[in-house]
């Protein structure tokens, strides 16, 4: 592994003796969980929908190039204006001018997904512009200086009392109190000046329609609302997989993205942006401006196998019923997309030199797949980059740059043996005779007696009992 | 047109070229067969609102501003935002005037582009009043099109949002409200579903309401 590699394994096992990190996890994760499969207890309906969304989402995948410029076309019918980046320092550099032409001092954020794989609040701090999330989750976790840990519900990894003291210590006008209703009350206060005051406000995309040049966006507090209409530019970022061809194909991935991510049958808002403020309207932004970021995606959709990876809506179902995510929480992963999504994801936008790790941070128990709302294959492409990240290739960025001499070496050995009836009656005979003296602390062997016991090999193979009982040799 | 613009769209054409992936038939039956008959309909949106703490308040054509006007006078509201360009608000300045209700709540005009109402908005007003273009059972969610006459953020900023209802503007689904009105033939500037009052379960699952947007939904529901 490089320098820059992730170390998931170190990470996990912290969180894991993290009791209360722990707890906190398994009660959000238990309720969330009960509380999705009542959403979704009509079976036939959920078998209906469910291949409708997964339907709309590979049918805008088959045409994507030609979608994206409809879009594009679309939005600046409208005046909305489009910006195309390959990279987020390219995405950053495009934000970070229309801040500098209006001379934005303050930026509110929606929550954003892709705004945190640009890492676009640091960017904007180091060029002097206070960008502040707005999201209540958002919010905490920018004053506690962390990363989300989850991407619907970003401190989730944070109990009130936790909060509570962040609140007394960061916020000025801050009384100590554990009383949620007041926390959230807190915030809101802080946070409506700022809207009232911001020169920008940034939201991400949960879809935009090539049909129609319409940005959607779904939210239960309004602070999207509040950012996309309060100040004078509204700027919007999305991966460029989130195109759908028609208006019509929103209403059912709403409706599988709101009652995945969190049980409820439609957040409190659905927001439709079709432009800037027209001749005569009253408020809203008088500049839209649309970042269409690739960081890897054109790459990952040149893949047969791969391009699934981008049918997801960000649900975070997957994450919600992963045994892994549940134990070690969000911030082990490391990474703006955690849990199993991001397990596949990452590796396939950062490359496998530094996230090749995050595949093996599975148990291959398929929770995810049977889960998922727009069936993508998670499991099969976690096994397709665990191959990758050992095996040279051209497909994902990094591919055999997990290569070990030793492994290698250990399989070629394996195959050899199962390959010759006489090497593998030898290796047998010896197993049987000296296996059981083989020191638990042996390297490879090590990994497995941590945590259990030593396997015993039985004194006599089966090959010799069956002999004895008159079984010959085939 | 930017390089970036053409090296993605090359080089996502080049992908999906190199491996096609044939599109999908896409089966709205779902859809299409959820259906409420009148009557449940407009229960269901009430249970389904109601769950999730909207208020509701019955009238009729005849009633409506007089009973918001004492509905607010009722709560203590100071004042309500409404657009008196609309027939809607054209009434409400009617017969609020003429019900002549002393120590009622004060009627404000949202006629000033924002730029300049911005301070107010903020912090001196107490609820905002809009139309609905109808409201959808299946997830409860009233349908709201802001326009020059009543704008955007009327059913955000103020902590009371009423939004009127008209009994026989319901829905059952919100892909049958988009299709049977071909919303895909113009859209407005900003559409909207709205099924609550502004909450939030960031601090540890627990609801709250009203974090940024208004803490009270109230439909009133005219027959």
């Amino acid at each position: 592994m490089g320098e820059t590699s992730i170390n998931f394994a170190k990470a996990s096992s912290a969180a894991l003796q993290d009791q209360q990190l722990r707890g906190n996890f398994r009660r959000a994760m238990d309720g969330l969980m009960s509380k999705r499969a009542v959403q979704f207890a009509d079976t036939a309906e959920w078998n209906g929908v469910r291949t409708l969304g997964a339907s709309v989402r590979l049918r805008a995948l088959s045409k994507l190039p030609e979608l994206l410029e409809k879009l594009e076309a679309n939005c600046t019918k409208n005046g909305i204006q489009v910006h195309w980046a390959s990279t987020t320092d390219e995405a950053n550099a495009i934000v970070l001018s229309i801040m500098q032409r209006v001379n934005a001092k303050l930026v509110v954020k929606g929550k954003s997904m892709v705004s945190e794989e640009m890492h676009l609040n640091a960017f904007l701090e180091k060029h002097g512009i206070e960008s502040l999330e707005s999201d209540l989750g958002e919010y905490i976790v920018q004053l506690d200086e962390a990363m989300p840990s989850h991407i619907i519900m970003p401190a989730i990894h944070m109990n009130t009392k936790q909060i509570a003291h962040l609140f007394k210590q960061k916020i000025k006008e801050a009384e100590y109190t554990e009383d949620v209703a007041q926390l959230t009350d807190l915030a809101r206060r802080v946070l409506r000046k700022k809207f009232a005051t911001a020169d920008v406000g940034i939201s991400g995309v949960n879809m935009a329609v090539a049909e129609t040049g319409t940005l959607c966006l779904v939210e239960n507090e309004g602070n999207g609302r509040m950012s996309t209409t309060v100040p004078p530019v509204h700027i919007a970022v999305m991966g460029l997989e989130k195109v759908v061809e028609k208006l019509e194909d929103v209403p059912p991935v709403i409706s599988l993205l709101t009652r995945s991510a969190t049980a409820q049958p439609i957040t409190t808002y659905v927001n439709m942006i079709s432009s800037p403020r027209k001749e005569g309207e009253k408020d809203g932004p008088n500049e839209i401006h649309l970042v269409i970021l690739d960081n890897g995606r054109s790459g990952i959709y040149a893949d047969e196998e791969l391009r699934n990876t981008l049918r997801c809506i960000r649900c975070g179902a997957c994450m919600n019923h992963c045994p892994v995510y549940t134990k070690v929480g969000g911030h082990a992963y490391q990474a703006p997309y955690p849990g199993p999504i991001g397990s596949i994801l990452m590796p396939q936008v950062e490359g496998l030199e530094k996230r090749g790790e995050l595949p093996h941070a599975c148990t291959m128990c398929n929770a995810c797949v049977e889960i998922c709302p727009v069936k993508i294959p998670i499991v099969e492409i976690m096994g397709r980059l665990r191959s990758e990240a050992v095996h040279p290739g051209d497909a994902v960025k990094g591919a055999g740059s997990h290569a070990s001499k030793a492994e290698a070496m250990v399989w070629k050995g394996w195959s050899m043996t199962y390959a010759s009836p006489l090497a593998y009656q030898f290796a047998t005979a010896l197993l049987a005779k000296l296996g059981n003296a083989a020191p638990a602390s042996l390297p490879l062997l090590k990994e497995w007696t941590n945590v259990r016991s030593k396997p015993r090999f039985a004194s006599r193979t089966l090959h010799a009992l069956a002999r004895e009982k008159g079984i010959p040799d085939v | 047109m930017s390089e970036s613009r053409n090296a993605i769209l090359g080089k996502l054409r080049a992908g999906r070229d190199a491996h096609p992936l044939p599109p999908p038939e896409s089966d709205f039956a779902v859809l299409r067969n959820k259906r409420w008959d009148g009557a449940e309909r407009l229960e269901r949106i009430k249970r389904m609102m109601e769950a999730v703490h909207t208020e509701f308040l019955e009238t009729t054509e005849a009633d409506w501003p007089t009973d918001v006007q004492a509905f607010l006078k009722a709560q203590g509201t100071r004042n309500l935002l409404f657009g008196p360009a609309t027939e809607a608000g054209a009434r409400l300045s009617a017969e609020w005037t003429a019900s002549g209700m002393a120590g009622g709540p004060e009627l404000i005009p949202y006629a000033d582009r924002v730029e300049t109402f911005k301070e107010r908005l903020f912090d001196g007003i107490d609820a905002g009043i809009t139309t609905t273009l109808g409201a959808i059972a299946d997830t409860g969610s009233l349908i709201v099109w802001p326009t020059p006459e009543e704008p955007r953020l009327m059913s955000l900023v103020p902590h009371m949002h009423l939004a009127l209802l008209r009994a026989d503007a319901l829905y059952d689904t919100f892909w049958q409200a988009m299709t049977e009105n071909r919303w895909a033939d113009g859209m407005p500037t900003n559409a909207l579903l709205i099924s609550g009052p502004s909450k939030t379960a960031d601090i540890e699952q627990t609801l709250a309401y009203g974090v940024h947007g208004p803490k009270r939904l109230v439909v009133v529901i005219i027959r």
